[in-house]
């Protein structure tokens, strides 16, 4: 199992378009990626309620996890994707 | 001109004046009670499936056609309806025998729930669940879509509440002005509104029960709605907003009559977005922040530190300004998940209020803590008044405890009858009072504020309720302390100048009504607002009692009305 942490960047937190952007990005990997805070229980990074119900905020660091072929490039390029501020994009 | 007593009238939230024929929207389709288990479960969930997905796409297809934000909102949406999450709730809520419809709904309502605790910008994301939850299920009932019908005219959109869907995707040029029913003046309907230049009035008692086709003027200032206008008001309305622009914009400063009486002019807010938009107009501070929002829809108490920290935002835009509390005012008609006392068979005469503060003082207590030390770290000049207030005996009971808390300055609201009647006793325990004049002429009259066939009886002009503002006014005078106004009526420019003559030092409303109050008190002497009191006093009827005010205003003002 890949797992990465990273800090949102996004100023508004993770929700609005922001969240949109990630699950959709979570979704087109096709893998369970699954998103929480680190040691606490986490949730299915391709849905929009479950992600935005986590309500992380700017600066809060989340723990990424995914299984199976090309999970490490999966949770790479997601990372990248929450190390943007993609609010002001 | 036509005349406003005869008039429904909601709340101005987008100004303008328009006319156009009513378009309603339709309303959610209920599940069905005691809607039957599947016989499959498994078969239904693919049905459901079926229906979330064909809501997806109906949304797509809305964003494909709609601006920028619209499409950002119309998207998201559709991700919502597209949710696996969303669908294992569905699943495990079929799972154990719930029907079709109710399943949804149960599985949206939990989701629904967290939101709301969660408040804020995700409270706000509620309508859009809910939404995606309405045209599910009217789609798996086999009936249409709830929300705004095909029209090929202008038209006044009239709704119970519009979704942000609904406003959003509003084509401009096609909506000539927004009623609804229900909403608020901080509600997506009202933003949008105002950011397309749509007049909108919200919280109109029986608008949909308008039949479509109806011919109506909106006026998006006052919060007036005028059914089947004649030709001649149609012409007056539109020239009334010209003038009314042209008057109010020399208007600014502190609230004073001709003669230089100062009249404080104030803001209601009910929350830190209502009191940064309220802090950046010309008002002298807040005469009535309403705190309930801190405490619904949540599960548990607010802690101190949040309620710390929401006070002291809510106290530092206004800088070294007035800024009056009304400490929490729930109840069986305003539930708390944490507090609950039951249900009661007469809400409004029930276990609320300063009376649910006696039941419970720990969330009073540290209520009052927080208000104390916000009040510490701000500049802002904060008072704090009990909802609710009866008797003297319980004003002394929430002086005491305000006060042990280094607040300097406590109040009652004045707005059970026998508090208005018994004001000399009542005041005398506190620093000062607040007449909430919708329920004063709730209870005064024995008409509920929520029923909107009783309007009429409702209205503040009744020479029963003005009576009893005179008592209370009166009351305060012999304990010497002062009083003012934070109901509806304070808002409205003829009866404000009654409210200054009957003795009321203060008046607070929405902003968007301060400048034409602050105008119309400019115009009169404190010699003619005691002649239009003794008048409104005199009369039999509400409408006399209007007319006479009315004939005794400076042209000036009586133009823009």
């Amino acid at each position: 199992m890949a797992t990465r942490t990273v800090t949102i960047a996004s100023s508004v937190g993770l929700h609005a378009r922001p969240a949109s952007m990630f699950v959709q990005a979570a979704s087109d990997t096709g893998l369970d990626v699954e998103i929480g805070r680190p040691g606490e229980e986490s949730v299915d990074a391709t849905s929009i309620l479950g992600v935005m119900a986590l309500g992380a905020k700017h600066g809060e660091e989340v723990v990424l996890t995914a299984e199976g072929d090309g999970a490490d490039e999966a949770l790479d390029s997601l990372v990248a994707l929450l190390s943007r501020d993609l609010d002001a994009e | 001109m036509s005349n406003p007593t005869e008039t429904p009238r909601g709340i101005g939230v987008s100004p303008g004046a328009a006319v156009g024929p009513v378009v309603q929207v339709r309303g959610p389709v209920r599940p069905p009670d005691n809607e039957p288990a599947p016989a499959d479960p498994a078969a239904e969930h693919v049905r459901i499936k079926e229906a979330f997905e064909s809501v997806a796409r109906t949304l797509e297809e809305r964003a494909a056609l709609a601006d920028e934000t619209a499409q950002q909102i119309l998207t998201a949406t559709a991700l919502i309806a597209r949710d696996k999450g969303l669908q294992k709730a569905i699943g495990k809520e079929l799972a154990a025998g719930k029907g079709p419809t109710t399943a949804v709904t149960a599985a949206v309502q939990t989701y629904a729930a967290q939101f709301e605790a969660l408040g804020g910008y995700f409270a706000e994301r509620v309508t859009d669940l809910k939404d995606v939850r309405n045209r599910a299920v009217a789609r798996l009932l086999g009936k249409e879509d709830p929300g705004v019908p095909e029209f090929d005219v202008p038209s006044v959109i009239v709704a119970h509440d519009l979704a942000p869907a609904e406003t959003a995707t509003l084509n401009p040029s096609m909506v000539r002005a927004i009623i609804t029913e229900a909403g608020g003046r901080t509600s997506h309907t009202a933003i949008l509104a105002a950011q397309m230049g749509i007049p909108a009035v919200v919280q109109l008692a029986g608008a949909t029960a308008i039949a479509a086709g109806t011919m109506v003027a909106v006026d998006g200032d006052s919060g007036e709605v005028t059914i089947d206008p004649s030709a001649e008001y149609q012409r007056d309305i539109i020239g009334k907003r010209e003038r009314r622009r042209a008057a109010l914009a020399g208007s600014a400063g502190p609230g004073r009559t001709k003669d230089g009486y100062p009249v404080m002019l104030l803001a209601n807010i009910g929350g830190v977005e209502d009191a940064v938009s309220a802090a950046s107009q010309d008002v002298e501070g807040v005469g009535l922040f309403r705190t309930e929002f801190v405490f619904l829809s949540r599960d548990t108490a607010p802690t101190l530190a949040e309620q710390t920290e929401i006070y002291t935002k809510v106290f530092e835009p206004f800088g070294s300004r007035r800024v009056v509390v009304r400490t929490l005012d729930a109840g069986a008609d305003k539930p708390l998940a944490f507090a609950d006392l039951g249900p009661e068979e007469n809400p409004a005469l029930g276990k609320r209020g300063l009376r649910l503060s006696a039941l419970r003082p720990d969330l009073l207590d540290v209520q009052l803590e927080a208000l104390g030390v916000a009040a510490k770290a701000t500049a802002a000049e904060v008072k704090v008044m009990a909802p609710m207030v009866a008797t003297a005996e319980e004003a002394a009971w929430f002086a005491r405890r305000v006060r042990e808390n280094g607040l300097p300055s406590v109040g009652v609201m004045i707005e059970v009858p026998g508090a208005a009647i018994a004001a000399r006793h009542v005041m005398a325990e506190v620093d000062f009072g607040s007449l909430g004049t919708n329920d004063l002429a709730q209870y005064t009259m024995a008409a509920d504020r929520m029923e909107g066939t009783l309007s009429d009886l409702l209205d503040p002009w009744q020479p029963a309720v003005l009576g009893l503002i005179g008592t209370a006014c009166e009351g305060a005078k012999v304990a010497g302390k002062p009083m003012g106004v934070c109901g509806e009526a304070g808002g409205d420019a003829l009866l404000a100048l009654v409210l200054a003559g009957l003795g009321v030092s203060s008046l607070s409303m929405a902003p968007s009504k301060v400048s034409i109050v602050r105008y119309a008190l400019g115009l009169h002497t404190m010699a003619t607002c005691h002649g239009m009191a003794t008048a409104a006093l005199d009369a039999r009827t509400a409408t006399d009692a209007r007319n006479a005010v009315l004939a005794l205003a400076h042209e000036d003002l009586t133009a823009l009305l």
